[in-house]
């Protein structure tokens, strides 16, 4: 694999009492998915990788360097796309100009165009209205394809679904199918829902602690067979969601 | 009568531009800024609601007099003293009212939140870009209530003016400073027209705020 077919992070640094340190490189294709306990530091380090938090480090991806020892690109200059927890589509604007929002910035960089995109999210009708008037599944669909339109070269989904009710993840999951199948774009997705990681993901990085555990197959049955009295449900469940993807 | 009327809404319509101008890059530092030195800054951008007008209206009095080394630098520009002109009234109604326009501004950027502009950011829009296209919009109540307080509180105000002002007819005399003189001069039927109308208006402007607020609060569900 050539060096420019990797996501190479190395990234340390402090938040309050809260350490952040990981390294790892991942293939620049695909759905990474990372899980871990709420506090183990998800979306810290999507919020370093995206700009917005700053830690010290060396990221590149494709290549394309973000930061190293002596650069530290701003968000706005990384093409990166963000789809928070809450859709955070801007208030002010119809969808349709929440949508131009990231395209008129994406500058030359190649992506889908407009038309396709909405068509991928199922969004033509929804174009005039304003996001007060859509419910949480069509913010979430309306916050990818925006975040798809300023053409990034990584997309970052922090729990994309954490908002919404168990039918309205539901009725996103083919969509995410979808892009999975459509997008030829690497993506960190960070999420608890076992299904969204067995269905959408390509591999699974483990995090705990501000740090990378290794997921193999023998380090999941090693876990597995820890006792699980005293453990948490959710420190099980990530167990067995790594165990999962370790025997693919 | 006209002329003083004409006089107070011009004064009052300058310093509201003008303050919403200089009042605008104050707040957004104020409100995203963590440094305590931010809170200083805010107490003395609030002293003029609690300091008394002549205490204000006298710093301002010496610093636009003829031998302050304000105007001692503006001498070659053919100025001499900005005290009793309607210049100096715009200078001290601006420093006066400039409370009312930093807290409404504010409390409206902080409403805000970081996550509108982080996504901004992560969507290619500059600092610059960012507070144009999201932050100015999403504050544009904050806008609306700053200006109508400043331009109420301007046309309310009169120790000030009449420290700085002097309430010369025709240049520096306000509708306020109109009613004392014709109050120390016992026109009482004069005085109770102008306090009536200056008693309707701030009514008026007070009702709008708060009905502002009140469409403010129903669109924020």
């Amino acid at each position: 694999m050539s060096r420019d077919d990797l996501i190479r992070v190395r990234l340390e640094g402090r938040f309050g009492a809260f350490r952040l340190d990981v390294g790892f490189d991942i293939p620049a294709h695909g759905v990474t998915a990372i899980v871990g306990r709420s506090g183990a530091g998800k979306t810290t380090l999507l919020r370093c990788i995206a700009g917005l938090d700053r830690a010290a480090g060396t990221l590149s991806v494709r290549g394309e360097v973000w930061q190293d020892r002596t650069r530290f690109l701003p968000s706005y200059r990384r093409a990166v796309g963000y789809v928070f927890q809450e859709a955070g589509l801007f208030p002010h604007l119809s969808l349709r100009a929440n949508l131009r929002y990231g395209l008129d910035r994406a500058g030359k960089r190649p992506g889908l165009a407009f038309d396709e995109v909405v068509s991928l999210l199922g969004l033509e009708t929804l174009l005039p209205r304003s996001p007060a008037k859509l419910s949480g599944g069509e913010r979430q669909r309306g916050a990818i394809a925006r975040a798809l339109l300023s053409r990034p070269r990584l997309l970052l989904l922090d729990e994309p679904t954490a908002s919404l009710d168990a039918e309205a993840r539901r009725e996103l999951l083919p969509y995410f199918e979808r892009l999975h199948g459509a997008l030829d774009l690497p993506v960190l997705y960070v999420g608890h829902d076992a299904l969204e990681i067995d269905r959408l993901t390509d591999r699974v990085l483990l995090m705990r602690d501000g740090r990378i555990e290794p997921v193999d197959r023998a380090a999941a049955r090693a876990a597995a067979e820890i006792a699980l009295a005293g453990m948490s449900e959710e420190e099980i469940h990530d167990l067995a969601v790594s165990a999962l993807m370790a025997s693919r | 009568m006209d002329l003083v009327i004409h006089t107070t809404l011009l004064l009052a319509t300058i310093t509201t531009v003008v303050l919403l101008v200089l009042a605008t890059p104050l707040a957004w530092w104020l409100a995203r800024s963590r440094s305590w030195l931010a809170e200083a800054v805010a107490a003395v951008a609030a002293l003029p609601i609690v300091l008394p007008p002549t205490v204000l209206g006298f710093y301002l009095l010496v610093a636009l007099g003829p031998d302050s080394p304000l105007m001692v630098v503006l001498h070659p520009f053919g100025v001499r003293t900005l005290a009793f002109t309607f210049t100096g009234l715009v200078i001290g109604s601006v420093f006066y009212s400039l409370p009312f326009a930093v807290q409404p501004l504010r409390t409206a950027f902080e409403g805000i939140g970081e996550q509108p502009l982080e996504a901004a950011a992560t969507l290619g829009a500059g600092p610059f870009d960012a507070f144009a296209t999201v932050a100015l919009p999403l504050a544009r109540r904050g806008f609306l209530a700053a200006a109508v307080l400043v331009f109420a509180h301007t046309i309310g105000e009169f120790g000030v003016v009449l420290m700085i002002g002097g309430g010369l007819p025709g240049k520096t005399e306000v509708v306020s400073i109109r009613i004392y003189q014709l109050v120390e001069s016992l026109r009482f039927g004069e005085a109770a027209g102008l306090a009536g109308g200056l008693a309707a208006f701030a009514f008026v402007a007070l009702f709008a705020l708060l009905m502002i607020e009140r469409w403010a609060g129903r669109r924020r569900v």
